[in-house]
């Protein structure tokens, strides 16, 4: 069988590889790793139809192929357009592929309000590194940016419509994923928005995972919301016996206390594994869940600030020191601290902490 | 032994001249320093009574900042925690509800903001990395305490006084730099 397989050469950045008929530029340069990869904020490889919506993934094509060595006119979207034999690709070797993507990112940054303070998706935010790595400092734009009334999607599902870069993963997922496809883009242009038409909560088990493909904080888990930022969350794999998905997640700790349930996601930042809704939003605690290890966290993530993997615990030696005795503590920081008081546990709170919370528990003490 | 470096001196031990093991006038020569300093400007002030005018860019304690209208300005991003060399900072955020909308200014605030100032090391990261102009660091010390307890700051301690309803208190905290500049 393996000679069925048609190959095609195709160098990007000077690196070149062998990859099988029918494969996008995109999926070639994944194939080969590292720097060359395009960003991609609207291509799932995942969900089928997504991609060329964004325009992050420019290429530039050097040479067709080799049996039209002209190059391509203009600049490419990667993760839409296909190999040929012999095709060269730049992507980071070419200045006219670098101020497109700036160009692109200035036009996703148009509209995108500078809420980052207040937004849980901060810290694992696609279009956040993409600014990072592209933007400018400062705006250009004279206008108001777009706002829209607020659409309430159920008690799982926040969504924050003037995030949204309009790149469509949410809509793709809902539609393979489940059975009825209850939400979508309304209007057009402008005032595109993601919406449900009659005020309807989505209620599918698998409607979660809307939140994992969405690229910036748009769709966001209600059940998390304002809980903690996630750089200070322990994000930990860890598996359950589901009926209906696999059960594979990362658990977003604090403490013993589980913040968060997400799909594990690949390097390209893409849900391995979709969950359900039970996983993601039910078993918010520790005992629901077998723990596995700490998940694998890129270096240059906030996340990984205070993440440590494959760390072994040091023996505790005080008490076979002090002939079983254990330390005396001087001061109990709870005695002082109102900060992550034990007698509230975010975890069972579905939905936002608000003052009701706080002040209920100063009561009690 | 042979040299490393071949840098190494013979150390010369010369007998001492007749001036030196006269010993008096080394003695004298110490004293008349000691002496002219009575007469130089004090290096030093009497602290309590006298206080010194801090320099424009020093860092003492943190103050939580206000808005004109007095709604807190910190949205509880948590970028002054991760920036805090010294982990001095915790907060929890919560989401606002309609009727608090003149104490807030966001959608999100901190419900609890305490400033460990026991491991604070007023290296003004805080505030360098706070992208809502929340927390300062104003021209004060932290004052001194007998116990540990005392140094666990939290928003009350931290916060500005209302401009709103406590105009007064406000203008002295924002303030206190210009007073001192005028009492000079």
């Amino acid at each position: 069988m393996a000679e069925a397989v048609k190959t095609v050469k195709v160098t990007i950045d000077n690196i070149t590889v062998d990859v099988p008929v029918g494969t996008t530029i995109l999926q070639a340069a994944r194939m080969i790793g590292g720097d060359v990869v395009p960003p991609a904020m609207c291509y799932y490889s995942k969900l089928q139809g997504s991609g060329g919506k964004c325009r992050t993934c420019l290429v530039e094509v050097s040479k067709g192929s080799e049996a039209d060595p002209r190059p391509m006119p203009k600049l490419v979207a990667s993760c839409r357009t296909g190999v040929m034999d012999g095709m060269e690709v730049k992507n980071m070797t070419s200045p006219k592929v670098e101020d497109a993507r700036n160009g692109v990112v200035e036009f996703l940054l148009l509209n995108h309000p500078l809420d980052c303070p207040v937004c849980d998706q901060a810290g694992e935010c696609h279009l956040q590194d993409l600014g990072y790595q592209h933007g400018k400092q400062g705006t250009r734009y004279e206008f108001k940016r777009r706002t829209f009334e607020k659409h309430d999607l159920g008690p799982y599902i926040q969504l924050h419509m003037t995030r949204c870069i309009l790149c469509y993963r949410c809509v793709f997922t809902a539609d393979q994923l489940t059975d009825k496809r209850s939400h979508g883009i309304l209007s057009r242009g402008d005032h595109a928005e993601i919406a449900t038409y009659i005020e309807k909560s989505l209620d599918n088990n698998f409607i979660g995972n809307v939140i994992d493909v969405c690229p910036v904080g748009a769709l966001t888990d209600k059940t998390f919301r304002f809980k903690n930022r996630v750089w200070f969350t322990k994000p930990v794999n860890a598996h359950r016996e589901c009926k209906c998905c696999s059960g594979k997640v990362t658990l977003w700790q604090r403490g013993e206390e589980v913040l968060r349930v997400t799909a594990r996601k690949d390097q390209w930042g893409e849900v391995e594994e979709w969950i359900c809704n039970e996983c993601r939003f039910e078993k918010k605690k520790t005992t629901d869940w077998t723990i596995e290890g700490p998940t694998h966290v890129s270096r240059h993530s906030v996340i990984s600030q205070g993440h440590y993997e494959n760390t072994i615990k040091p023996k505790e030696t005080f008490t076979a020191v002090h002939g079983g005795r254990n330390p005396q503590l001087l001061m109990d920081i709870h005695s002082v601290s109102e900060v992550n008081d034990p007698s509230i546990d975010l975890s069972q709170i579905n939905g936002p902490a608000t003052s009701d919370v706080y002040n209920h528990s100063t009561k009690q003490a | 032994m042979a040299s490393l470096t071949n840098r190494a001196k013979v150390l010369e031990q010369k007998p001492m001249s007749f001036m030196e093991r006269l010993y008096l006038p080394a003695i004298f020569k110490g004293m008349a320093i000691t002496f002219a300093h009575m007469f130089k400007k004090k290096a030093t002030i009497n602290y309590p009574e006298e206080k010194r005018p801090f320099s424009p860019v020093f860092r003492g304690l943190h103050v939580l900042n206000r808005d004109e209208e007095g709604r807190e300005n910190c949205t509880a991003c948590g970028l002054c925690a991760v920036a805090c060399p010294a982990e001095a900072i915790t907060m929890e955020a919560a989401e606002r509800k309609t009727s608090e909308e003149h104490l807030y200014r966001e959608e999100k605030y901190a419900a609890k903001y305490e400033i460990n100032m026991l491991r604070c090391i007023f290296c003004g990261l805080c505030e360098e990395a706070c992208p809502k102009d929340a927390i300062y660091m104003s021209e004060t010390f932290a004052p001194s305490n007998f116990t540990r307890k005392g140094f666990i700051y939290s928003k009350d301690e931290l916060l500005i006084p209302n401009p709103v309803n406590d105009k007064e208190k406000y203008d002295i905290a924002k303030g206190m730099r210009e007073a001192q500049l005028k009492n000079k």
